[in-house]
């Protein structure tokens, strides 16, 4: 063990390489992240359009929130509207998500079933989770497609087991719209979320099961319990965690949906019904020069990142390394105790 | 033990085994089920990339056709697809500056967690504590400031901004944090010190090989995240000439495809996105399901 002397001397030698390796990281983080965050506050206090240089102070956030003039409701109701099609479209996919992932990683893990090829499958189920988001988009616009005369695979399929119908004289398909419609639409953005983040969750939540002690499943099966037993009594509670993880991460990934619903349309244009904050901050910037709403775009940007700063402080707060803080309290301790020590004996340390 | 006892315990033993049976039976379907819903809209990608336009419009096929080649000398020479797809200048750039930003997200972030590891310093646990804290902050949350300040910069249109932040990746610092924690004793850096090698060399010369297990799985992961990004190139490069767009930009104006009207060509566009990041896929499987159940990294 190093005495205080020479500790004190290894700090000093060698504290500015800390610096310096860490400086790298700081300088880019700073121009590239914080600037841009703390530059992301101040737009969000100046004007829109022509108006970008001139000084707002709140207005901004309060024709969002509360609207007033007819032309400013537009972007009051908008702002709702994609906040509403952000949770509708987050909860309808995490939900199916989480139900298929828990049972899936419960499964894999069970010692006692004899599944063949758990490798592949698992290696499938990932594979969705590495596509690039935009060709996802993209691939499941042409597949839906719900043109009368050229319907997508999707509708053909469904014309196939009889559920589409055709007409006819005119040989034109009755598709499900699975574009233009709100729900259809819906749906189908749901199900790709839920296609591509499944397996990524099951993964996650695996490696949760196999952290837990396997004396306790053991136990359990000595004492007869059945898998259902061994889920709500063992698996479930010693899971919370990772799973409110999960919960937390999933939430600030849907917050920030962007590819899918700004792609899945074919007009270039995002339809009202899917739009989510992240598009529309994003259509806000990137107007045109002189139409542009820079200002607003600015305060969503900052309401968005209020609403992400509660999230990840709760996930901060649930994943932080107890052990590191357990020890910590116990050296604090004993600093105290030695301290205490040292004063009974006049301040010679012994 | 009776006669009696030995059926009863047969009885049990064979049911317990039959139900263990019947239950892997009936899950093995239903992961059949789940990897053919997993590989259908793939598999559908590809067997239409083969198909002519008017096939695709009448119905479904299991099979592939011959129209491969036709499809193909459509997406590279009809004047529409030029237009808005170049696949080798999508792969060029998407390449490129996803092999910049991986180099540089793996060698900082393998600096700055060396340096808070291993080297006693003031601000060492403050610092370690803002890269928790930063590491939840979303790019679309700072993306109006972010665009504001790269205009002002004149950075707009070029593609620093989408190379340099990657030195800054508080995810990929926390992981490789972890990993020191956990397998890099810091008597081999007093060993080195002992032998004169220089703090840096140290870095580059022994932590880098002792990390390579941290750093493959990390810059796997960073790789795909840039080759996926979508949204930042699409901010920044605001009115670039097709040459130097990226791969899912060009992807993303086949999305408006009543214009172009040749379905199988889509197909064989989207295919020729998708294709060579399944291949990539399913050589490093392993080490990409490992790295998700070590650190769970979401995007």
């Amino acid at each position: 063990m190093a005495s205080g002397a020479q500790r004190r001397i290894k700090s000093i030698s060698y504290a500015k390489y800390g610096y310096l390796f860490i400086l790298p990281f700081f300088l880019v983080y700073f121009f590239f992240q914080m600037w841009p965050l703390i530059n992301t506050f101040i737009v969000s206090f100046h004007g829109n359009g022509k108006n970008v240089e001139a000084w707002v102070g709140l207005q901004n956030y309060k024709d969002i929130l509360f609207g007033g003039t007819r032309k400013v409701r537009v972007i009051h109701e908008s702002f709702f509207q994609c906040l509403r099609n952000t949770v509708i479209l987050w909860v309808g996919n995490f939900i199916p998500q989480l139900a298929l992932s828990l049972s899936l990683a419960v499964w894999f893990t069970e010692a006692q079933l004899k599944i063949p090829g758990k490798g592949f499958f698992k290696i499938v189920m990932y594979l969705p989770n590495i596509i690039t988001a935009a060709s996802v988009a993209v691939l499941f616009l042409q597949l839906c497609g719900q043109s009368e005369q050229t319907p997508g695979a999707i509708n053909l399929i469904l014309y196939k087991l009889g559920i589409v119908t055709r007409d006819p004289g005119s040989k034109l398909y009755d598709c499900i719209p699975f574009i233009d419609g709100v729900w259809q639409s819906r749906i189908v953005i749901m199900f790709i979320q839920t296609w591509m983040w499944f397996g990524n969750t099951m993964i996650m939540l695996m490696s949760g099961i196999q952290g837990i002690n396997p004396s306790l499943f053991e136990a359990a099966s000595i004492d007869g319990a059945s898998s259902g037993q061994v889920f709500r009594k063992i698996t479930l509670p010693l899971l919370t965690p990772i799973m409110a993880y999960t919960l937390i991460t999933s939430m600030i990934g849907g917050l920030q949906m962007f590819d899918i619903p700004f792609l899945y349309n074919n007009t270039g244009t995002p339809k009202d019904h899917i739009k989510t904050v992240a598009v529309m901050i994003f259509q806000y910037f990137h107007a045109q020069a002189d139409e542009n709403k820079m200002g607003y775009a600015g305060a969503t940007s900052v309401l968005l990142f209020f609403i992400t700063l509660a999230l990840g402080l709760i996930a901060f707060y649930l994943t932080r390394d107890k052990d590191e803080i357990a020890k910590k309290k116990q050296r604090k301790k004993i600093a105290q105790q030695a301290k205490r020590e040292s004063k009974q004996f006049g301040g010679i340390s012994i | 033990m009776s006669d009696n006892m030995k059926s009863v315990y047969g009885n049990v033993k064979d049911n317990y085994s039959f139900k263990i049976k019947l239950k892997s039976g009936i899950l093995v379907l239903w992961f059949i089920i789940l990897t053919i819903i997993c590989l259908l809209p793939i598999y559908i990608l590809v067997i239409n990339a083969t198909r002519s336009h008017t096939d695709i419009a009448n119905g479904l096929s299991i099979l592939p056709s011959d129209y491969l080649k036709k499809n193909w000398s459509t997406v590279f020479t009809k004047p529409e697809f030029k237009l808005i797809f170049s696949a080798f200048h999508g792969y060029k750039n998407s390449l490129l500056i996803t092999v910049c930003s991986t180099f540089l997200t793996v060698f900082f972030s393998a600096l700055t967690a060396y340096g808070i590891h291993v080297y006693d310093f003031k601000l060492k646990e403050i610092s370690y504590s803002v890269i928790l804290l930063v590491m939840m902050v979303p790019m679309q949350v700072t993306s109006a400031g972010f665009i504001a300040f790269m205009s002002d910069l004149k950075l707009t249109n070029t593609y620093w901004p989408l190379i340099l932040p990657a030195i800054a990746a508080p995810g990929v610092v926390y992981f490789m944090r972890s990993y020191m924690k956990s397998s890099f004793p810091l008597d081999i850096v007093e060993a080195a010190r002992i032998d004169g090698c220089g703090e840096f060399r140290t870095f580059v010369s022994i932590a880098i090989p002792m990390m390579k297990p941290a750093i493959a799985v990390q810059a796997i992961f960073a790789f795909i995240a840039s080759w996926n990004n979508f949204y930042t190139p699409n901010m920044i490069l605001i009115s670039v000439d097709l040459k130097q767009k990226t791969l899912p930009m060009m992807v993303s104006a086949l999305q408006s495809s009543d214009k172009l009207n040749d379905y199988g060509a889509i197909y064989l566009a989207i295919a020729l996105a998708i294709i060579p990041i399944i291949i990539a896929y399913v050589f490093l499987s392993r080490f990409i399901i490992a790295g998700v159940a070590l650190g769970g990294v979401k995007e």
